[in-house]
This record gives C-alpha cells, structure tokens and sequence, in this order.
C-alpha cells in the first residue's frame, strides 16, 4: 500500500524566496489566524530543508483534554480499563497540586499526523510545538525504517475505534469483572507480545472485521487439531510414535502470539482481545526503540527551523527568547549525583548528536576525519536524513557517538557486579575508554537487554498440557520478584499450568516458578 | 498539502471518566472502607465532601517480568567529576540500581508506597448510600434539593406567549411610538401651521402661494405616510413574565439525637447509630433552611453535649432511658416551644433498660414526646428484645410518626425511615 518513493534529500537547504517586510507579529495571546500564519512560515521553512511529512492536523485542547489524552496513552481513542483510569487519576493529581506541568504536545503517529496544543500555551509556545511535532516528530514518524516497517499510520486510529468497539461488545456480552481481568492478564504480557523480526501485515478498518469472522473459525480449528484427543487414523502410526515431539518447534518470542494461537480453552472473543492487546503493543513498539532518536530529531528540528525563522526575519526578538528558555530548559543534563538526575535525558543526548553530526559534516577536526571518515565534511543534510532513516537508538548511538561528545557530556561507565563488594568505573571519556562507553551506552538503549528475553520453551502436549516458558539470563541478570504474579496471569491465558525458568550463561537453570491450573 | 486546525476545546473532556469509573469499581472494597473510616471521623454536618482515598501502591501495580537485582551490569551516566578507568566506588545504598535512582524519590510528602487520590463529593455519597442500602429513589430525593418554588422575578423581553404581559407591552409599544414619531409630529404641525396661513392670507403672488402650498401639502402627505408606518406593536414591546425557581427549605428544624453511651454501647454500635443520625440528618438539609442538632446522652443520667462528646466518651453503669427523654422535652419547652420548630427525634440505644423505668419510657413518649415531633424514630443496635422494646412496640399501632427499627449492619438502619421518605417522595413527585 505504502509504494517506496525514492526520494532524494536535498543536498543544501533552498534559498529563501524574499525576506517578509516586517516579523510575524508576537503576543503572548494565540489566535486561529496567527497560528495559521506562523505555520505557513514554518511549513515553507521545513520545505526549504526537505523535511517530508504526512499531512499535518493541528488540534487546540484544554488542559483536561490533554490529560484525558495521556491517560489512554496519547491516543484519542483507546478502549476502557481501568489502569487507563489510574493513570488519569494520578495525572490529574499531580497536575492540580503543580508537582508536574503538562507537555507542551502530543503527536500521534497517524496519517494525517495529529498534534495537539494546548489550549494554555503562548503562540511563542504553540510555534515551537508546531515546529517540534507537526514537522520534526512526524518526519521522523514518515522517514524512520522501523515506524515505515513496524506501524501503519493510516489505519491506527481506525483500529483503536475497533478495539474500543469491540471490547465494549464484550463487556457487554461477557461482564466488565470477566473482560477486565482478561484484559489485566494480556497487558501483563503487553511488552512481550511484539514480533521483533517479523513484519506484520497492514489492514484497514473494513478488512479487520471483514476477516474477523474467518479469524475466529479458522482459528478455533487449528486449536483444535493440536489438541486432538481422538486415535489417530492407522497411516498416522507415524506421527503416533513421535509423541515426544517438541512443540513449539522453535522457541516463541511473542508471547502473546502464541497464546491467541494455541492457548487450547480461549473463547474467540478472548482470542479477539489478545490481538487487540498485541496489536497495540507492536504499534508502540518502535517509539520504545527510537526515544533518543525521536525526541532528538524533533528538537533539532524546531531549534533549527525557528532560529532559521529568525534569521529570516520572521521572529521578533521576544518570540525567541521565549522558546530559548523552554528549549534550554528540555535539553537540560544534570549530572550524576544532582538531586534532578534520573539517567539520561534523551532530548539532551539526541539534540546534542544530531547537532554534532551537522558540525562534524560542515567544521570536521582532524579527529572527527578519524572516527567519521565517510561523513566529515559531506554536506549534512543528506548525512542527518540517512541518520535518521536507517537505526534505531541502539544502532545510531553505536554509529554516530562521537569522542566530542562523550567529552562535553563527560560520559564514564560503571560496571556493577553483585559478585564484588564495589563498583568500578569501567571506562571514561578519554582515548582508552570512547569505544567501551559508546558500545556500553548503545547496549544500555537495546530493548533486547533491557527488558527481560523470556521465551516460550515447550508444551506438554500430552500429559498436563502445561506450559514452560524459559527466562534466558543476559550477564547472569535475574528475573525480579513480580514473576510470580506475571505468571499468574499467564495461567489464566493459558488456562492451565505454567513453570517458569530462568537460566544462566552456562545453560543452568537457575530458578524455577510454577503455577498450577487456574480454577475453569 | 492538506493542513487544517481543528479546535477540539469544546468537544467534550471527561473521555477518561468510563475508565475512573471502572477504577473506583476495581477498588470498590477499599474505597468503602476508606469511605467508612471518613464517615465515622467527620461530624454530622459535614458529611457532604469528597475525601481523600489512599490505596497501597502494591495493590495497585500492573505487574510485568523485569529484571531485577544482581548479575552484571554496566550503566553509562553523564558528569563524571573526578573519576579515571579502574576507580572502585563504594556501592551506593539502595543496592545496585546505582545512583540512577536517586531522582526518582518523591517529593509529595506522600511517600511511595501509597496511590492517593480524592473521591468527589458526589462519589463519597454514592458509597456511603450505597452501604446504607438507600433505595435509588431515596438517593435521588437526597441527594439533590427535591422541591422548587418558581417565583416572580420582574420581566424578560423573551419567554412563551402564556407569559405574555399585554399591559407592559402595550405600554411599551406606546413608548416608543411616541418616542420614534416625536420629531415627525412636531414637523407635520409646523408644516400643517404654515400651510393654514397661507390659506388663510391672501398672497400678493398667487401663483406663487399655490405653488408653495401645493409643495407643503405633498411633504404633509409624505409625513402622514411615515407616521403611519411606524408599527403599532414591534416584537421589541413584548414584555414577558419572568419566574425563576428557587429551592425551598421550608423553614427550621431541629432534631434531636438520643444515644445510650452506657458500657454496653462499644465503638461499632455507636457507629452504627452515628450513621442512623447521619442519615436523618441529610433527610433534613433537604427540607429546612436551618436545622440545629441536639445532642443528648444518657446512661442513668442524660446531659447535653457536644457532637465530639457525643460519639467519643464511654460511660460506665447502668441505663435509665427515660433521664434522656425528659431532658429532651425540656430542652424542647426552653427553647423551641411556640411551634415555629420542625421537631424530629432518632433515638439509638442497645436495648438495655432498668426494667421499671421502661413503662415510663412509653408514657412518655406518648404523652409528651411524640405529640410535638414530626418524628420520631428509634433504634436498637443490637439483637436482643428487651422489655424497653416490648414497650416502645405498643406505639406503633397508635402513632404513625413513630417508627423503630433493630439494626446490626448499616443496611439495616434505612428502613426505620421508609415511611418517612416515602411520605415526602409523594410530596416530591
């Protein structure tokens, strides 16, 4: 559906037509006619740079609004639980008491892309959010390899209207305390219900209840068959024999997958719901991947697109100062052991690279023709847009870190080992130590080593039926005490036993958990 | 390329109120208990807030496999001070989450471990009737004001044609007939004068004469068309009859609260009975603008107190019911004689009575008691029937403003009240 245009970057930005007579004017007030202005302005200034984005939807919301929209995960439609109802809660409440201020924006990767802005902002503020989301976020939304492979932006929202439909068909028909607690048990497993290699197809609204129907009867009889308990036939004596056959053949990554497609006692309509759950997952998968790359990206963008703006003479001097001082604030790094510090800030570490590229292209030292042989001194347009098109965090941090920048963050790396009494630096910004730190902080953005690698390992298709699920330890890393309770509702999709084990580098199962059929 | 600004500001907020909805449900049990421990701290008059619901965090976590302490890991952090490859570094406290964690510490006072959030007042209500068992009609009643009186409240230039006012309109339209037809009129008889002289002298040029008359008839005739275009009745002279509805709590009440604080009563059957007032109470606010409470407890003596006293103080001994009950009615003889007082009565005891004084209990209930109440009800919070009960039962047949009621559970107590509401319901509706 999606046909790939070659696009060709534009190597340098086009020239600006003619400068305006006089700047934009700058009241902290908005108005319908001054946001159309300046995005006019900005969207002529994206084109001069070749950004390419979907069509742009703007959205002025109230500040409940804006929290309603956090708690059903920034999405305008989502179906009903209860978790979305905590999450607004404690939004709400931590926004009345002022403990935390809201975002300036939400943007979704939908076709057209959707921004919000907030009702409260200034237009100072509301230019920012247009440069930042409606051009930067969705460019990268429309030009990132996994965004292009992993997320249909055209049919999202189409789908969410389904799921909401349908789970509240199936409150209706079933119970909210029986849909819930379904509900609880596959968002218990959410993150381990993504393909991470294989690419899904891309439906529309019409094709997804048109195939719902086949879905569910076609499904039901492959359940069936595995689970056959009839003799066999006298020529199936062969496969007879091999009872003890692995099944799965292979280990199972999407958990969830693999539940709605062999758990033997699901209703269909639970199957339903287990897709839904999936889907959704997958769909955010790839905004978990590329934090850095995306926030970066988006905040190089405005802080470029507005400063050109300027330059320009579009901007009055107060405009400027007033998103300079929310821009600074975002990009802010505390370091280790502030009492703000909570690891990295991915803006101020995406910001800063994406800006180090474009320096190392258009000022190279004799170091960066070192480390960057192939891009210093290339023209940095193209080099930005092929950064931002082909990796993920993990890759563009293993590619395009530079010494600078490990220098001016003042990046070390600490290795800790449970097995010693101390911790140790490892490696710090210096000429031993640039390669282990970037490789450590690359490592550190790979979902696959941040999130636990749990697998399904094997049915018991004969006997009790149960389910073993293998927690594969990266550098001897334990399961945390939750385990437990996640396998509980494992259970419950599965509908009967389920172990779990966790095994070391050497291959020794180190820890073992079991739960046994839940009641029917 | 397609671009548009939509404004969305007033297309509904509140979408994520189905999923509170289904939070409170979740948590149901112990919203009821937090509801309940609030219903027995706060006095009787301010029932009607929202409160401040705390649910430990780990009820309420999401579970999901992560990973937990131990093994290897290696962690990059920005701002590296002093330290060269090879420094060993005391492990920070809090294990090896390293310093990583350190921004995460709460700031609200709060603490981590609590998820808090505040029930609004209408909530805090439902799960309080809804202990109570109210009937929906009954929660309605209460919960919003039942009776409006619509009044008189000077003209509006809109409303229906039943509330026309022909008279203002008439005069208004009068007024700006004159007013619109003033400088007209003034000009037609300037205009009429000038054209009788000239009728009425003979001019030296008559032609002339004939012609200037000729011209002032034709502007008086233009004049007198324009007079008689202005309307008679402009749909601006419509005045309407404007009635706006105010509620009505009629007028003053007071009620009267009789507790037994004798040993026998412990904490959970005050509480039991604190609702019962509680609820008369509420009943009340619906219906009189001014309600003062009366607080009077009893175990061989009764006294007065204060609300606080009231529910919180423990007396020793025995129980003379009736101490309570001439106090109340001298009470009422002191200072809410002269029938300007509403009088309402709850009386709540454990049943334990000195058994001679429970005759004197009846007698005077009927004799002086129920005559000047509106109503008066009574219950036991406990199970056993004692002769205090045996007794109280012959007035029912006789009084129908009487009602009593055993309770052990806080479901039990509304019914004491059934005819009471359903009175007023019929009243309502």
């Amino acid at each position: 559906m999606n046909a790939v245009v070659i696009r060709n970057p534009l190597r340098e930005p086009l020239a600006l037509s003619a400068r305006p007579r006089e700047p934009l004017p700058g009241p902290s007030d908005w108005t319908f006619e001054l946001i159309q202005q300046y995005h006019d302005v900005i969207r002529s200034t994206a084109e001069r740079f070749g950004l390419d984005t979907y069509p742009n939807q703007l959205e002025i919301i109230t500040a409940e609004q804006m929290m309603d929209a956090y708690a059903s995960v920034g999405m305008p439609v989502n179906y009903r639980h209860w978790s979305y109802g905590k999450e607004f809660i404690s939004t709400e409440k931590n926004y009345r008491r002022g403990f935390m201020g809201l975002a300036y924006e939400i943007v979704i990767n939908s076709n057209p892309c959707i921004s919000y802005l907030m009702e409260e902002n200034t237009m100072a503020m509301q230019a920012l959010v247009i440069a930042h989301a409606a051009y930067g976020h969705n460019s990268f939304f429309k030009g990132n390899y996994l965004f292009r492979m992993w997320t249909d932006a055209s049919s999202i929202i189409d789908y969410l209207v389904y799921a909401k439909n349908y789970v509240a068909e199936c409150e209706e028909r079933h119970g909210l305390d029986t849909v819930e607690a379904f509900l609880d048990s596959c968002h218990a497993l959410a993150n381990h219900g993504v393909d991470r290699y294989r690419r899904p197809s891309k439906r529309t609204l019409a094709q997804e209840l048109a195939e719902r129907k086949d879905r569910e009867n076609y499904a039901q009889q492959q359940v069936n068959d595995l689970w056959r308990t009839l003799p066999r036939r006298h020529d199936e004596t062969k496969e007879t024999a091999d009872t003890q056959r692995r099944f799965p053949d292979e280990p199972q990554e999407n958990l969830l997958y693999f539940i709605e497609k062999n758990a033997p006692l699901l209703e269909p309509w639970q199957r339903e719901i287990v897709r839904i759950v999936r889907k959704v997952a997958q769909y955010f998968y790839p905004q978990r991947q590329t934090q850095v790359m995306n926030e970066g990206w988006a905040t190089f963008w405005h802080h470029r697109l507005l400063n050109q703006m300027y330059d320009d003479g579009y901007l009055t001097d107060g405009v400027m100062m007033e998103w300079l001082k929310s821009h600074t604030n975002v990009i802010y790094q505390p370091p280790v052991g502030h009492k703000a510090y909570s690891g990295l800030n991915p803006y101020a570490l995406g910001f800063a690279m994406y800006t180090d590229l474009k320096r190392i292209c258009e000022d190279p030292t004799e170091e960066d023709r070192q480390w960057f042989p192939d891009i210093a001194g290339a023209p940095w347009l193209p080099t930005l847009d092929e950064a931002m098109r082909n990796f993920k965090d993990e890759s563009f941090i293993g590619q395009y870190l530079s010494p600078k920048l490990m220098r001016d963050f003042r990046l070390f790396a600490i290795v800790d080992d449970e097995k010693d009494s101390e911790i140790e630096v490892s490696a710090i910004h210096d000429e031993q130590g640039y390669r282990r730190v970037r490789e450590a902080l690359s490592r550190q953005y790979d979902l696959g080593t941040r999130e636990p690698n749990i697998q399904v390992w094997n049915v018991n298709l004969r006997g009790d039926r149960a389910l073993t699920l293998r927690h594969v330890q990266h550098q001897d890393r334990p399961l945390a005490d939750t385990a437990q309770e996640v396998l509980r509702h494992v259970a419950r999709l599965w509908g009967f036993g389920v172990h779990l084990e966790s095994v070391d580098s050497r291959g020794e199962v180190r820890k073992r958990w079991s739960v046994p059929a839940p009641p029917p | 390329m397609l671009q548009q600004i939509i404004d969305r500001r007033l297309a509904g907020k509140n979408k994520s109120i189905g999923n509170r909805e289904r939070f409170l449900r979740r948590y149901r049990e112990q919203i009821r208990e937090a509801v309940k421990r609030a219903v027995d701290g706060r006095g009787i008059r301010d029932i009607e807030r929202g409160e401040e619901i705390s649910i430990p965090k780990k009820d309420i976590s999401e579970p999901v496999f992560h990973h937990g302490q131990g093994g290897v890991r290696e962690v990059v952090h920005p701002g590296n001070q002093e330290y060269v490859r090879g420094d060993r570094i005391q492990r920070p406290k809090g294990g090896g989450g390293g310093s990583s964690g350190s921004g995460q510490a709460s700031d609200s006072g709060q603490g981590e471990d609590d998820f808090v959030f505040t029930l609004s007042k209408e909530e805090f209500m439902q799960v309080f009737f809804e202990d109570l068992a109210l009937p929906h009609l009954v929660r309605t009643q209460i919960a919003e004001v039942p009776e409006w009186k619509s009044q008189r409240a000077g003209f509006t230039a809109d409303g229906t044609p039943n509330n026309l006012h022909v008279l203002r309109s008439m005069r208004g339209a009068l007024g700006r007939r004159i007013a619109l037809g003033s400088d007209k009129r003034r000009e037609l008889r300037e205009l009429e004068e000038r054209l009788e002289r000239l009728q009425a002298h003979p001019q030296p040029t008559p032609a002339l004469a004939e012609r200037e008359i000729a011209e002032l008839q034709e502007q008086i005739e233009a004049l007198r068309g324009r007079l008689a275009r202005i309307p008679y009745l402009d749909p601006i002279d419509l005045r309407f009859r404007n009635r706006v509805r105010v509620p009505v709590p009629s007028s003053k009440a007071v009620m009267f609260c009789l507790m037994d604080v004798s040993g026998s009563m412990d904490e959970a059957r005050k509480d039991l009975a604190k609702r019962f007032f509680i609820l008369l109470y509420l009943f009340l606010t619906r219906h009189y603008e001014k309600i003062e409470l009366v607080f009077i407890r009893h175990h061989t003596q009764a006294q007065e107190v204060d609300e606080q006293n009231f529910f919180h103080a423990t007396e020793t001994g025995g129980t003379v019911v009736s101490s309570a009950l001439v106090l109340m009615e001298e009470i009422v003889r002191q200072r809410y004689a002269g029938g300007d007082w509403n009088i309402y009565g709850a009386q709540a005891s454990d049943g334990d009575n000195w058994h001679h004084d429970s005759g004197r209990c009846r007698e005077l209930l009927a004799d002086k008691i129920l005559p000047m109440c509106r109503y008066y009800a009574y219950v036991q919070v406990a199970e056993e029937e004692q002769n205090l009960w045996e007794e109280y039962t012959q007035l029912l047949a006789s009084h129908p403003h009487f009602a009593m009621r055993k309770a052990t559970e806080a479901s039990q107590i509304y019914p004491v009240f059934r005819d009471l509401f359903k009175k007023e319901g019929a009243v309502a509706a």
